[in-house]
């Protein structure tokens, strides 16, 4: 019997037949964020670098981190940092076991939202 | 093939394996970055755009270079086990297997050269 239907059991349902839901969407950009930080993550690395070195290869990283794209990388990285910040401690508070019912998800899927675009905002503004 | 049993086939395939592991690792660094991550936005993001001058005695003090390569250290950490998890989702075999490696590879650079440059700045 140890044969027996490898491979050709049903599958459970997937992503395809849902509706897209707050929860999942929140959930998505968690991955989406963390993994877009890379980027951002690997110029300040190099920022520092050129900074130990300074002259113009210190000028050369400056420009490129306070140039046009750049800064918009460095926006796009500050949003998407406290994006996943605060999606990550819903995280650990669904781990600690609390907040796992829709109605507590949907409350944190609104405070992500809006409290990472007023952090992101809060840094402009300090920055 | 045909000779193994139910038994031995399932044996080790679960999550018990290592899985719980790598997810308390996750908390782990998770925590550390919930504390060092916002300490590091305002630290690190004054210094950008600075003359080169201000920068590099800003790093050699020990309140930032600390920070900042703890940071370094932490997010990377974070990110290789993240990125992992996300590679595992959605690759299979030798695609996996390489990009997983290279995550890895790519993680300890980053945090290798940043160290580097913020031993070189306060030295």
């Amino acid at each position: 019997m140890a044969d027996v239907n490898r491979g050709n059991r049903p599958l459970s349902p997937h992503l395809q037949i849902y509706r897209p839901q707050l929860n999942s969407a929140t959930s998505i950009f968690t991955r989406i964020t963390g993994n877009a930080l890379l980027l951002g993550a690997i110029l300040v690395v190099w920022w520092l670098l050129a900074a130990s070195y300074g002259g113009e290869y210190f000028e050369t990283a400056d420009w490129v981190l306070t140039s046009f794209v750049g800064d918009l990388i460095m926006l796009g990285s500050a949003w998407a940092l406290w994006y996943h910040l605060l999606a990550g401690l819903r995280h650990l508070i669904w781990d600690a076991g609390y907040g796992l019912d829709v109605k507590s998800s949907d409350k944190m899927s609104w405070i992500i939202i809006g409290g990472s675009l007023f952090l992101t905002l809060f840094t402009i503004a300090i920055v | 093939m045909a000779f193994l049993t139910d038994r031995k086939r399932a044996s080790g395939m679960g999550s018990a394996k290592s899985g719980a592991e790598h997810h308390w690792n996750m908390i782990v660094s998770s925590a550390a970055l919930l504390i060092l991550v916002p300490l590091f936005v305002f630290t690190f993001g004054p210094m950008l755009g600075q003359p080169h001058e201000v920068v590099a005695e800003y790093f050699s003090r020990p309140f930032p270079a600390i920070l900042t390569g703890l940071t370094i250290t932490a997010g990377f950490i974070h990110f290789k086990n993240g990125a992992q998890v996300a590679i595992e989702d959605y690759t299979h075999g030798l695609t996996r297997n390489i990009l997983i490696i290279a995550v890895t590879c790519i993680s300890y650079a980053a945090i290798a050269t940043g160290l580097f440059a913020l031993a070189r700045m306060a030295l």
